[in-house]
């Protein structure tokens, strides 16, 4: 079976946020970037299924900068056979039709029996792109799943319902899933298998993106946090705490 | 929030790709698996052995060691990381590291038979066998050359007879690599554990290295077979080659431990205020900042380039013991000043600069000590020995 897993680079989720001059989009300056945590999850659901059945493909598909390379380079590390990477330094300005688009197109070339996105990327924060991908290649698809085995020419998939219920659903292939943390943490790579990511291909090629029909038009940082309040001393304050926690701050 | 090693120099910038994620992946880890469980283990002094597993999976044993023996094959900057970001978690789990990978695996890779590689090398590396290390004794320490151990042919067999004491591993070993004199000079054996008359008892109490089994190893006419010992090598220089690959990496791991140090030391003083302003604030405290910083990045300059010295085969023995001595004393340094600016906190086990000034005196200690390390060298430019 051919697995593809969409993943795309973030800002570290400890970085300083800064916004950049223009307004509208983040400084780059001193940005760690990482695989955004969902499509970790998503890969280390592909590399399961390629632990149980070894004549698994997984190839891993990125549409980012140039020097996206370095996380490639991690997925390769972990496991997968090879990367795609679609360079286009304005990635982060597409909307989620044009990042679909360009996506599918690649997709549709690979011709894969399963596709596997992050539920969400950690920077949009969206969940837009699983989805329309579904659409644009006209494959099946659950959100969500925080489980999924392969067997028999289907897929099973584990999500969480409403109510603490659990769904598993089964899916004809060619199928698309969209990923969520599940019992499954993803693995560390090896040292065994960082050498052999240099001797994995990462096919590389421009793409030029046609012009997003949506843009952020301005960028906020939240508001700076207020100051505490201290509102009593000692057991006697207890009461007012609990009521101001009931009545202004409706937490308990 | 995840550890960031000191970087003030862009040293980054030197290492390959794979060299960064070799570090990327060995810090991730030992934030995960060691961090959360390090203090209360070096508390409890048990060494946390339910790792062993990941670190073998991972690779880290005998990482430098080819491939065709189930190692990474990794080149030597990428072991020297290894040992910085296991350090910067706990100089016991360093150890362990250390001698499985250099004072173990190594002489079994450079002296030992094609059988005795086959045997242990695939194993060890992947944490199944755990090894340890005998050559100090209780009246031999500084001056391995002394020794009393002592192996006697016995037709196609050796006796072995002596003690062994300070040794890292030696309760939890399967195998013991036993340096010991013999009519040809010092020669070195793989003595199993079990073996009759061979017995090592764990030495208890121990203030530093609390996370690392030490022992004593006792041989009492221990018959092992010819071809237990290594073929390869006869003489003092049998040891003092394991050595010099333990040291190389012992000069790395001290930087990890220097670098938590100085990361908990900034943190803490930047959160903390007296006298109505951040601790860090103050003249004597950036001061301290500014010689930790300082330090480390003359300790990374100088790891970076022993490196480079071990890659083309440039690199001598006097070489490592610079590095050595200069890096361990540096973070013991910045363990104990560390120590002082956390106040009474830098006391506790909340903390971790204690325990790694602890751990500190042992690396100090071991592995040839501040003071041979300087007389190593002054014999070296001098062309004077000023051991005796
Ligand atoms: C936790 C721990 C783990 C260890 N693990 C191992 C192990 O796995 N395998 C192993 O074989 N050994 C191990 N050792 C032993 C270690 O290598 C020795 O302790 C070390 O070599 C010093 O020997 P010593 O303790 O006998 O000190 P000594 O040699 O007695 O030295 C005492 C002091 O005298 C100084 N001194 C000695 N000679 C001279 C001189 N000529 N001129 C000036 N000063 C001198 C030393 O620098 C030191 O300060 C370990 C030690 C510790 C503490």
């Amino acid at each position: 079976m051919k697995i593809v897993v969409c993943v795309k680079r973030v800002p570290s989720t400890d970085s300083r946020i800064k916004i950049a001059a223009d307004g509208t989009s983040l400084d780059t300056s001193s940005i760690e970037w990482i695989l955004s945590p969902y499509d970790e999850f998503a890969l280390e659901t592909a590399l399961r299924i390629k632990d149980a059945a070894t004549d698994t493909e997984v190839v891993v598909l990125c549409l980012g900068p140039s020097d996206a390379t370095k996380e490639l380079r991690t997925c390769l590390a972990l496991g997968a056979d090879r990367a795609i990477h679609l360079e286009d330094d304005g990635a982060s300005r597409h909307d989620a039709q044009v990042t679909s688009g360009l996506l599918a197109e690649a997709i549709a070339a690979e011709a894969p029996e399963l596709v596997l996105c992050g539920k969400l990327a950690a920077d949009s924060d969206q969940g837009q792109v699983g989805l329309l991908l579904s659409y644009r290649l006209g494959f099946p698809c659950v959100t969500e799943a925080r489980e999924l085995t392969a067997a028999d020419g289907k897929v099973t998939a584990k999500r969480a319902a409403g109510g603490g219920t659990s769904e598993i659903w089964e899916l004809p292939l060619p199928a698309l899933v969209t990923i969520t943390k599940g019992e499954h943490e993803p693995r560390y790579a090896s040292l065994k298998g960082i050498m052999a990511a240099k001797k994995k291909p990462i096919d590389a090629s421009d793409v030029s993106a046609p012009a997003e029909t949506l843009r952020v038009t301005l960028m906020e940082l939240p508001a700076e946090r207020q100051a505490g309040r201290i509102v009593g001393e000692g057991a006697e304050a207890v009461g007012e705490l609990v009521r101001l926690l009931r009545e202004e701050a409706k937490v308990i | 929030m995840a550890f960031k090693g000191l970087d003030y120099y862009d040293l980054d910038e030197l290492l390959s790709e794979e060299d960064r994620m070799v570090r990327d992946m060995t810090r991730d880890w030992v934030s995960d698996a060691v961090m959360p469980i390090i203090d209360e283990a070096y508390e409890n002094a048990v060494f946390p052995r339910h790792l062993v597993p990941q670190i073998g999976e991972l690779g880290l044993l005998g990482a430098n060691l080819p491939e065709e023996y189930g190692c990474a094959g990794m080149g030597p900057t990428a072991y020297g990381i290894i040992c910085q970001e296991l350090e910067r978690g706990d100089s016991g789990l360093r150890s362990f590291v250390s001698v499985q990978g250099s004072l173990v695996m190594w002489p079994i890779f450079a002296y030992g038979s094609e059988e005795q590689k086959r045997r242990w090398l695939p194993e060890m590396a992947k944490g199944n066998k755990i090894g340890c290390f005998g050559l100090t004794e209780p009246d031999h320490g500084s001056d391995p050359g002394g020794m009393i151990t002592n192996a006697k042919k016995d037709g196609a067999d050796w006796i072995l007879n002596g003690a062994k004491m300070w040794i890292t591993n030696g309760t939890i070993a399967d195998v013991a690599v036993v340096w010991a004199q013999t009519e040809d000079g010092i020669q070195g054996f793989l003595v199993e554990a079990g073996t009759p008359g061979f017995t090592a008892p764990e030495q208890k109490r121990k203030y530093s290295l609390r996370a690392s089994v030490t022992s004593e190893l006792v041989f009492d006419d221990v018959r092992v077979p010819d071809s237990a010992r290594f073929p390869n090598v006869k003489g003092l220089k049998g040891p003092l080659g394991c050595l010099s690959q333990a040291r190389y990496g012992i000069a790395w791991g001290a930087i990890g431990a220097a670098m938590a140090c100085y990361d908990e030391a900034l943190q803490y003083t930047l959160g903390r205020e007296q006298f109505g302003k951040p601790l860090a604030g103050f003249q004597l405290i950036q001061a301290k900042l500014a010689e930790m910083v300082t330090e480390i990045t003359k300790a990374q300059l100088i790891c970076w380039r022993l490196a480079k010295l071990k890659e083309a085969g440039k690199i001598r023995p006097q070489h490592v013991s610079l590095a050595k001595r200069n890096n361990v004393a540096m973070a013991l340094d910045i363990a104990r000043v560390a120590r002082d600016m956390l106040g009474a906190n830098g006391i506790t086990a909340e903390y971790q600069c204690m325990r790694h000034m602890c751990n500190l005196e042992s690396v100090y200690t071991y592995e040839g000590t501040h003071s041979i390390h300087t007389l190593i060298l002054g014999q070296d430019v001098t062309g004077i020995a000023a051991f005796e």
